[in-house]
């Protein structure tokens, strides 16, 4: 099925308008725009070369490599992919259940990942646009310009992404690569001496969290126009709870699906079953497939993940701080559901918040740094893994063989589930900012502003940040290149 | 009067006995020279050319060339190492060897070597042949990407643990590992997880399963001391 501008009517005759690859987006994105003679848009996509060689790879090699092979898929948030594979892999040994301290170091990594992540996300690749504007002075729309205007902010960006690294480092041994984590628990406990260099900070990371989620708030409420329309697409949301009372819950729940009015539509669903609910399409124009929800086709089932989706989809943040945010943002669209992709900011910082608050509570816990860390159970041979990544849902689906060799494997991570969602934002931008116009370097940033508050991660992706070449080409409609305008920024 | 018997290594005096080859005396003295396929408890194998010193001009194996009185060997030189260095890039690129998700680093002699000896890049083109592992034994996994050809493995089934259960086969670049048995997988040999041979393996073929990184990356034998350290103490599979 086709969506409307997925696919012009009649392709020949359009001028062509390829953003390749889309800057600080990790990995490779294209976005094309088929334009007309009269310069409205006919056709837009998002194709994001996705890496498709992984399951492959995989297949025949050791289950008890995998938690460590699989951090190759991404640079830049190896320890999702990681936890996510020793959680499958859990299952296929047959622990259901990790030890105290087990699950507790596996959390505080993760929550390490998040705050990184979110920190990395908004400090260094969206706050440049939001602070200055999309079509603002492209020289200062990066981390640099950020500290020059606002020293204190990028200060504190940076810090709160050191101290995410450090959680992660102290948990899983290195900050990328690391082994932490093996099926049936983890190697290592967190260190005394690292323990308490991490609880010296923690409380001062909270309230710059805290602070950053104003920050967010604050740029909402200045141009809420903007804000709660800029390539709105309503769409069911998808993401784990936990289970019972519906918390917002990012290492280990069930699978909760709420429409785009906020009406839950499925919860309650463990992760093994994910195969019940979720059905993935295939499009001629795209490497990377297009989820949805089995029960409602291709057309109405889609749904967007990660932190605008869990912070709406959950009952509560179960940390008093975040759970203020929450409501706050709740409160800011009287109760209704907010869709607008910029919304993905204020919610990513109130996760962040919300992380930080984990890290700090934890940090006293001696199951931390004592306490048996393996678990054992009855060997079996399927297991699926799913956590909420910082970017959404990640689900790892493998089956071993009787010689302990992985047989098959399935991953749909954050960024294929958001596929369509963030196909239909670009399309809304094309449409109203584009359409009809002079198409600028500046308007051409809106489409980014759009892709970018998803915070798709593009698998393979190992490039150093804020270093991805962008490439826009004009193309008329004999096929007459018009305009190339390359930034390697 | 019998004087000790001794040779000039890197300019320094080595005695050494009778018999005795020049790896083994430089080691009895406390000198390093780098080797992968000797190993103490087997009679030369002379094979991985790592131990090469320069005599007289000529490049020998350390590890199977007699001590000499009064001969100067050269080890530690900008020109035997760059030698020896390419000849890692050549064990590197014929195999697969991709450390960063190998089970088997920070224990591997391979991997040791090549951070001992300042190799950074794998300079030649990668083979990346295409070698499915052997996991049909219920203990050990064979994984033959890793395979050097030290044959200590061959050595240490045949030798101590008397079963043969592994052979090198054909020559060149078609060389590779076998197992004793006609359907050629390792579950169907007489081999078991306490065998010598079983623990013998310098890099990361020869496997005890479901260990994986139980210990982790960063405390293990190599990830805190150079294997020219470790190695004058004892040596490591
Ligand atoms: S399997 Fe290991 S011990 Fe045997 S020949 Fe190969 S590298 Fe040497
Ligand atoms: S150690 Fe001498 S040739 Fe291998």
């Amino acid at each position: 099925m086709s969506f409307e501008l997925e696919t012009a009517s009649d392709r020949a005759g359009l001028r062509r308008v390829a953003i390749d690859p889309v800057s600080r987006v990790e990995g490779h994105g294209k976005v094309t725009l088929l334009i007309d003679d009269a310069g409205e848009v006919q056709e837009a996509r998002l194709h994001i070369v996705e890496f498709r060689g992984f399951e492959v790879f995989i297949q025949g090699r050791p289950y008890w490599e995998v938690p460590v092979m699989v951090q190759r898929l991404c640079g830049i948030c190896p320890v999702s992919h990681h936890l996510a594979a020793s959680k499958a892999l859990d299952r296929v040994l047959g622990v259901p259940r990790l030890t105290p301290s087990a699950d507790k170091l596996r959390r505080l990594m993760h929550y390490g990942q998040i705050l990184q992540s979110h920190a990395l996300h908004f400090f260094y690749l969206a706050s440049p646009d939001l602070l200055f504007g999309f079509g603002s002075e492209l020289g200062r729309r990066n981390i640099v310009g950020v500290a020059a205007a606002e020293p204190e902010v990028a200060r504190r960006g940076i810090g709160l992404r050191r101290f995410g690294q450090q959680v992660i480092e102290a948990t899983a041994g290195k900050r990328i690569h690391g082994t932490g984590a093996v099926p049936g628990g983890v190697n290592r406990h967190l260190a005394e001496a690292d323990r308490r260099r991490l609880a010296d900070e923690s409380a001062t990371i909270v309230a710059w969290a805290r602070d950053a989620v104003q920050l967010v708030r604050r740029l909402h409420e200045a141009d809420p126009i903007l804000y709660d329309s800029f390539g709105r697409e309503p769409s069911a949301l998808m993401s784990l709870v936990r289970p019972g009372d519906g918390a917002l819950e990012l290492y280990d729940g069930v699978l909760r699906l709420r429409d785009a009015d906020g009406r839950i539509e499925l919860d309650g669903v463990g992760d093994q079953d994910y195969r019940r609910i979720i059905s993935e399409e295939v499009k001629p124009w795209s490497y990377m497939k297009f989820p949805y929800m089995t029960h409602l086709g291709p057309e109405r089932g889609w749904y967007k993940v990660g932190p605008l989706a869990r912070v709406q989809n959950c009952e509560f943040i179960p940390t008093a701080l975040a759970e203020v945010e929450r409501r706050a943002f709740r409160d800011y669209a009287g109760g209704a559901i907010q869709h607008g992709p910029l919304a993905y900011h204020w919610t990513r910082m109130i996760e962040m918040l919300h992380a930080a608050e984990l890290i700090d509570r934890m940090l006293d816990d001696p199951d931390l740094t004592a306490g048996e860390r393996m678990a054992d159970g009855e060997r079996g041979h399927d297991g699926v893994g799913i956590i909420e990544a910082p970017r959404g849902t990640l689900i790892h689906h493998y089956t071993v063989d009787d010689d302990d060799l992985v047989e098959w494997c399935n991953l749909i991570v954050s960024t294929t589930h958001n596929n369509q969602a963030m196909n239909a934002a670009v399309r809304r931008v094309a449409r109203e900012h584009l359409s009809g116009r002079t198409i600028d370097e500046g308007l051409l940033n809106h489409v980014e502003v759009a892709i970018r508050a998803f915070d798709p991660c593009l698998s393979c992706a190992t490039h150093a940040l804020g270093r991805m070449p962008l490439i826009i080409e004009c193309v008329a409609s004999d096929g007459r290149p018009l305009q190339t305008l390359v930034r390697d920024s | 009067m019998s004087e000790t018997a001794r040779f000039l290594l890197d300019g320094a005096p080595v005695p050494f006995a009778e018999g005795q080859t020049i790896l083994e005396a430089a080691r009895a003295a406390g000198r390093y020279i780098p080797h992968l396929c000797w190993h103490p408890d087997f009679p030369p194998h002379g094979s991985c050319k790592l131990c090469i010193v320069d005599v007289g001009g000529r490049h020998l194996s350390a590890c199977a060339t007699p001590a000499v009185d009064g001969a100067t060997a050269a080890s530690d030189t900008p020109e035997i190492n760059a030698e020896r260095r390419a000849l890692l890039q050549m064990l590197f690129v014929e195999g697969n060897h991709f450390c960063p998700s190998c089970e088997k680093s920070g224990l591997c002699q391979l991997q040791a070597m090549a951070s001992e000896l300042g190799m950074t890049t794998p300079r030649f083109n990668h083979f990346y042949p295409d070698r499915p592992v052997d996991a049909s034994h219920p203990d050990v996994l064979l994984d033959f990407n890793r395979c050097i050809y030290c044959e200590l493995c061959v050595r240490a089934s045949r030798d101590k643990d008397g079963k043969s259960v592994f052979a090198l086969t054909n020559r060149g670049i078609h060389k590779h590992l076998v197992v004793n048995a006609e359907s050629g997988r390792l579950g169907d040999t007489d081999f078991a997880a306490d065998d010598v041979a079983a623990g013998i393996c310098p890099v990361g073929v020869i496997l005890r399963k479901r260990v994986g990184f139980a210990v982790p990356i960063g405390s293990r034998t190599y990830d805190t001391r150079p294997i020219s350290a470790v190695s004058m103490d004892r040596e490591e599979p």
